[in-house]
């Protein structure tokens, strides 16, 4: 006899398997999900959900995906949060000291409250790099913020009305354009690319009889 | 919450488990390999292919679900749709949200073009987002495009088109250099050196990478590019059919809005179809790897329009897919959990492959395992092998798996399965459409004008067999080209028209076909009865 959970739909009963997860378990309920559904594997970020277990007054959220149900499980999805997405020249701007004051001054209202990281789908530590944002220490903030999956729902629980996600996101990419240490051995291999020197080689490779072909490919060198 | 039946298959591994130590299972030879593979490769088994009656490819087999989409007539035949009553009217219209389509996106509005995108679910749901592994491109000293494209190609089975190829990896340092630019975060060294690593099947350290994370970080940035861009973005939208004009050039496309059922019309000097795989289709009943809205859709569009498919009939199937807990079902379980010393293990605990044969081998082996030998483990939705994870720690120490594979650590530890202490259940799933829509060198279909394709719905890149980390390069490398190539379209558009709808129709009518469904699917149907109390 399979065990049998009871949730809570936005407050209607469902009698599910006890072993699917929010997203199969709606799905077994009969709803063919058109939003708050992506990759179904914990990456994307699109399954925001919250929930009260009956009897409890904690409000916990999750990724309808990657959660089992449980029984007495109230569900809201939250397939959609509107958060504030600041407009940006990656090439005009420059990880400066004010450049969190400039597009995402919010976050100096933060009251400390730690909800967001409480509320984290992903465990990440969010108010402390909403804290590394306000030091601007971007590259702190870039490796504490890399795993969000912008699901938003920190921005649904946060009184201060920061965007979380996108304060991370501004972080990562002025870190990987200009706080990184450049690349030299691209940009040369793409000068030489360029410059046309490649071409006959490249040419020759593809104009290549295909058992000799076969010879260079089982013969190739494979780098230690 | 293992059930008996796996707890007493356990006992089995683990009885086993010691005169395992320093063993290691014998490699197939070259013909035993073949032989496996035709016997049991999903490719090989007949009864999951059908032959495709009408179109271009008439008389060429497809996987079964998609002839049966092929097949079936436009969900908007019939309908009385109003082609004059234009609801956009764009220069470039991209379908598809994920890594391709938003490159095309981007270099399309860079060079001045008047893009938009299409998306049936948001913006960035796509296999894209999902890559864990990297991308490929040969930048290093030590590398080259040329040995780069000799990878490709003999790791493609020799069936790559060589102009798709050389696009590919000529590209890729550009491609690298240019994701980079718009802040992508990659792993380098303290001066900068690209941190790179092997693929399976690479013979340069070339795999570049983001953590575990690759694909995720690329597929953010690039979403975070086109909304600085204010590149419009039409989400929960999907394209239904497209639109060509009375000389039969590409014009536009029906949209649908997926929450509403309302048409609308879209009218473009271009169209760059970005749709990606086909991993919700479920060949075979694979469960798969990718992401809700892979269901072959820009395939089903293409061919109706009259472009051709090539290779629609080779899929990459990864052989460790989660097979249990049922919640995770489907999920990649990464080929680094093999290389480090776990070994396939059948229900009474013997070694039945060598961990390290290829992923088409190794597939084979799990399916004979379980079909053919019986020798698989029951779960809540199939069966399933060991993978045996506790001998990592007996060969490596304690601490291994926490170290080295931290990700597929935590995710079965949220299921309170603990690899430390018990193996954990794998089969093969569906990751990979290595077929699709065939493009010339410059990413267009060429019989149709002003129709251009990218991504995973291509076919002819990679052959009949793709490498790790080229799936995220091709997106890259051909979503520019196309993007780069329509904004240059110099193309008018005449009078929009349907017609190619009803001589499908027609052509399916004459040929007896009648599937009683419509195509594309849009997405999988999940639902069951409603279960009443």
């Amino acid at each position: 006899m399979q065990e049998m959970a009871n949730v809570y739909f936005y407050g209607k009963r469902y009698v599910v398997p006890a072993d699917l997860t929010i997203m199969t378990a709606m799905e077994y309920a009969g709803y063919q999900l058109l939003r708050g559904c992506g990759c179904r594997h914990g990456f994307c970020g699109a399954c925001a959900t919250i929930y009260r277990i009956a009897g409890t007054n904690t409000l916990q959220s999750c990724l309808a995906c990657q959660t089992q149900v449980q029984d007495g499980m109230y569900v809201a999805t939250l397939p959609f949060f509107p958060t504030v997405k600041k407009l940006y020249e990656m090439e005009e701007i420059q990880p400066e000291e004010q450049i969190m004051m400039q597009l995402y001054p919010e976050i100096y209202a933060c009251i400390g409250c730690n909800a967001c990281t409480k509320s984290c789908s992903r465990q990440l530590g969010v108010m402390q790099y909403i804290a590394y944002a306000q030091r601007n220490e971007l590259e702190k903030c870039a490796h504490e913020s890399f795993d969000c999956v912008a699901c938003g729902i920190c921005s649904a629980r946060c009184p201060a009305g920061i965007s979380h996600p996108m304060v991370g996101m501004l972080a990562r990419r002025l870190t990987g354009k200009y706080i990184q240490p450049e690349t030299a051995h691209t940009r040369s291999k793409v000068e030489s690319i360029r410059s046309g020197a490649l071409d006959a080689l490249i040419t020759e490779m593809m104009t290549m009889p295909l058992d000799k072909m076969k010879e260079m490919y089982n013969s190739r060198e494979i780098e230690k | 919450m293992l059930t008996t039946p796996m707890l007493d298959s356990i006992k089995k591994v683990e009885a086993t488990r010691p005169q395992r130590v320093g063993f290691e299972p014998a490699r197939m030879t070259a013909e035993e390999k073949d032989e496996l593979l035709k016997e049991f490769h999903p490719d090989y088994k007949e009864a999951g292919f059908a032959v495709i009656g009408v179109g271009p490819n008439k008389g060429n087999k497809a996987p079964q679900e998609l002839q049966e989409l092929l097949h079936s007539n436009s969900i908007i035949h019939g309908a009385d749709l109003d082609l004059n009553k234009v609801t956009y009217d764009v220069d470039v219209l991209i379908i598809g949200g994920g890594g391709a389509g938003m490159s095309a996106a981007i270099e399309a509005h860079m060079a001045g073009a008047d893009a938009m995108i299409v998306t049936k679910l948001r913006i960035g749901d796509a296999n894209s987002m999902m890559a864990e592994g990297g991308i490929q491109a040969a930048d290093k000293d030590n590398d080259s495009p040329m040995q780069h494209y000799l990878d490709a190609f003999g790791g493609g089975h020799y069936a790559a088109k060589p102009e798709l190829l050389r696009r590919l990896v000529m590209d890729g340092p550009g491609a690298i250099e240019w994701l980079n630019s718009l802040g992508v975060m990659f792993d380098k060294k303290p001066d900068g050196t690209m941190v790179t690593t092997h693929g399976g099947g690479t013979s340069r350290k070339r795999m570049h990478a983001c953590a575990d994370y690759t694909g995720a970080e690329i597929t953010r940035v690039l979403r975070d590019e086109v909304q600085n861009l204010e590149i419009p973005v039409v989400e929960f939208t999907a394209v239904v059919e497209l639109i060509l004009d009375e000389n039969g050039n590409a014009a536009g496309a029906v949209l649908m809005n997926m929450e509403t059922g309302e048409y609308m019309i879209a009218r473009a000097k271009t169209v760059i179809i970005a749709t990606g795989g086909a991993g919700r289709l479920h060949y075979q009943g694979f469960p798969t790897s990718n992401h809700y809205g892979a269901t072959a859709d820009g395939l089903i569009l293409a061919y109706r329009a009259g472009a051709n498919l090539l290779y629609q009939d080779t899929i990459q199937y990864h052989p460790t897919g989660v097979a249990y807990p049922a919640q995770l079902f489907g999920a990649l379980v990464t080929e680094k959990v093999r290389s480090i010393g776990a070994m396939l293990l059948n229900a009474d605990g013997e070694p039945f492959i060598h961990p390290l044969e290829t992923r088409d081998v190794a597939c084979a082996a799990v399916i004979r395992e379980c079909l053919a030998r019986s020798k698989g483990v029951p779960t809540p939705t199939g069966q399933g092998v060991w993978l045996d994870t506790p001998l990592i720690e007996i060969l490596h120490g304690k601490g291994h798996i926490e170290k080295s594979i931290p990700g597929m650590f935590r995710m079965y530890m949220n299921y309170d399965i603990d690899m430390r202490e018990v193996p954990i259940l794998i089969y093969p799933t569906f990751h990979y459409q290595n077929g699709g829509i065939e493009i010339e060198a410059d990413g267009a279909t060429g019989k149709i004008r002003n129709l251009y394709v990218a991504g995973e719905a291509v076919g002819g890149i990679h052959g009949r067999n793709r490498l790790m980390g080229n799936s995220m390069l091709d997106i890259i490398v051909f979503g520019r080209l196309c993007g780069q190539a329509a904004a240059k379209n110099p193309v008018s558009i005449g009078k929009l028209s349907l017609d190619h709808v009803d001589a499908y129709a027609q052509e399916l009518k004459s040929a007896g076909i009648e599937t009683g469904t419509r195509s594309p699917l849009l997405l999988p149907k999940y639902t069951r009865d409603v279960c009443r109390s």
